[in-house]
């Protein structure tokens, strides 16, 4: 599948950041190719390198133009990202608890009449889902999902939220998300997860990663304030399945 | 150990270094000082390594007093009027409080950051190696939001060291140098023609995240979404309405909109500083001059302290400074209460 996938492309990202672009679309392909390139950046450094940022298509290499110029960057890039990589390490599966609708998702109805069917038809399938992390960003934690069931495909607000609450799980065009923190937001809200995708002082601050698998399943929004009183104490909470 | 004690600050003032690196993949923002050149130049003057955290503030005013003993801070940044005891301190110097004393600084004239750095540093929790203050995320020390008064640092005794000011290098000056990209593919020859010739305002709507700028709407060949990629500082995205938006230190570490254009490293800190409402322009440069600035400004940083003098050597003649300086009257560049900038994810 990922031999389909044209050659990578360097584009400049300012003097000290450079963009590996695999594709120009949501395509997990390219996305496995993404944090294949990225593992073996970690297994075999190229010295100037600071930092690596997985998105769904592209790696962002940031790098000290002081220790490598572009060129030569460049050139040991595509070296690499250029011929099949192996595949990143086996992805773990997280289960997410979600609170659906009332004060929790304030756009399931609205989400249900807009696709013509019930409020627990949307959250069968968006709980019927197989997802995959394709990147976390724009926020600590926020981790963008592919996956989405084609028929929960639709639009994002017209007019985005200046505010979302913390764990809001949501909808948008043809992604999910499991938002962390509160952030503004022009995605359609069906929940929220008492899970803390990242937490500060626990171990490990970070939970999820790209290439991790997740579900959701529903709880009732008794369960969410007792779940979301022992995530604030530092508890997991989202239950990783062990294969 | 003595205390710092904020008397009074302004909003969008707030501890800064230089940036929390390393996470940007779990989405965990840089931050750092908008203007690093200042940031480090403030640290050297008073010993402190060039990144040290700092008190970054924004174009209002604010006061300091020491207690318990003497404190050394120095300042430098977007030049304002500042006293101790009525007696005034040019910018560019260290300065050392007695106990009970005030430093009062006055709105910033041209420019919007100021940085007070104390000897010593600032005592905190460092988060992946870094106390910047992120305030969406809660993140920083050791005040994890915008400071207030009332807000007190514990720092080192003033050491005693002789007062010294430092001969910063000649501003660069002109047009704000970009790379094109990384998706000016999404834009036609017209219209980056356009983002080049044209001359842009900051809103007075900007912020840490990002800075909007006015001029003339920019058109995308293939409309306004792509699929969200990263983001660095200098980043300048266009989303649907046509207004670029330059990224700037609280940026998200990705984004969805096309980028037209990246402002270069040895820039950014220069377009942090330019006033809302003041014109500017855009000029592309080569990677190759990109990158040669980029080493040059970070070989200005490592030399800041060669440039260090002793502070009686010349008469200030703060007069002449404040009329060097006549730009107008400051208006907020940032406003640390509203995070307008933040595009959805």
């Amino acid at each position: 599948m990922a031999a389909t996938l044209p050659p990578p492309r360097l584009l400049p990202s300012g003097d000290s950041a450079v963009t590996v672009e695999f594709s120009r679309t949501i395509d997990d392909a390219a996305n496995e190719r993404v944090l294949a390139l990225d593992k073996a950046l970690v297994a075999k450094p190229i010295d100037g390198i600071s930092e690596t940022v997985p998105t769904y298509r592209s790696l962002l290499v940031h790098y000290d133009p002081g220790k490598i110029g572009f060129d030569a960057l460049g050139e040991k890039l595509l070296a690499i990202a250029g011929p099949p990589l192996p595949p990143a390490t086996k992805a773990r599966r997280w289960r997410i608890p979600v609170a659906y609708g009332g004060e929790h998702g304030i756009d399931l109805e609205d989400v249900a009449k807009a696709l013509n069917t019930t409020p627990d038809d949307i959250i069968a399938r968006h709980a019927g889902g197989d997802y995959r992390v394709a990147m976390i960003g724009f926020t600590p934690g926020w981790s963008y999902l592919s996956g989405l069931d084609k028929s929960l495909h639709m639009s994002r607000r017209q007019s985005p939220r200046l505010f979302t609450p913390a764990g809001t799980i949501s909808i948008g065009g043809i992604q999910a998300g499991i938002q962390c923190l509160a952030a503004p937001s022009g995605w359609h809200l069906l929940g929220r997860t008492p899970v803390r995708t990242y937490q500060l002082h626990r171990n490990p601050t970070f939970l999820t990663e790209p290439g991790d698998r997740v579900t959701f399943f529903a709880i009732d929004h008794k369960t969410f304030e007792e779940l979301d009183r022992a995530a604030e104490a530092g508890e997991i909470i989202a239950e990783q399945v062990v294969a | 150990m003595s205390r710092l004690v904020i008397a009074s600050i302004g909003p969008a003032s707030s501890v800064q270094d230089g940036g929390r690196y390393g996470a940007q993949r779990y989405g965990l923002t840089v931050s750092g000082a908008m203007d690093r050149l200042s940031l480090a130049a403030a640290n050297t003057l008073v010993g402190n390594e060039p990144f040290a955290a700092a008190v970054e503030i924004g174009p209002f005013g604010a006061t300091f007093t020491a207690k318990d003993g003497a404190v050394r801070v120095a300042i430098a940044g977007a030049p304002r009027n500042a006293d101790v005891a009525e007696k005034p301190v040019a910018m560019d110097t260290s300065v050392t409080l007695k106990d009970g004393e005030t430093l009062t600084l006055g709105f910033a004239r041209g420019g919007a950051f100021t940085y007070l750095a104390i000897e010593g540093g600032i005592k905190g929790e460092p988060v992946f190696g870094s106390l910047a203050v992120n305030a969406r995320a809660g993140l920083g020390s050791p005040y994890p939001r915008p400071l207030q008064a009332g807000d007190e640092f514990t720092v080192d005794a003033a050491s005693g060291a002789p007062e010294l000011r430092i001969e910063l290098p000649k501003p660069a000056s002109g047009p704000i140098r970009v790379l094109l990209g990384p998706q000016d593919d999404e834009f036609d020859d017209a219209n980056k023609a356009l983002f080049l010739g044209s001359e842009w305002k900051i809103s007075a709507t900007s912020d840490r995240m990002g800075y909007r700028l006015e001029g003339p709407a920019i058109k995308h060949l293939h409309g306004h979404n792509i699929v969200s990629d990263g983001t660095v500082n200098g980043s300048i995205q266009v989303p649907g309405n046509g207004s670029p938006i330059a990224l700037m230190m609280d940026r998200g570490t990705s984004g969805g909109y096309p980028k037209i254009a990246t402002v270069i490293t040895a820039d950014v800190g220069r377009l942090a500083q330019t006033s809302a409402g003041t014109a500017f322009r855009f000029l592309e440069v080569t990677m190759a001059e990109a990158q040669d600035e980029a080493r040059k400004f970070a070989q200005a940083i490592r030399n800041l302290p060669d440039r260090l003098r002793s502070s009686d050597t010349v008469a200030l003649n703060i007069e002449a400074l404040n009329d060097a300086n006549v730009a107008g009257h400051a208006v907020s560049a940032v406003d640390a209460g509203t995070w307008q900038v933040a595009a959805e994810p």
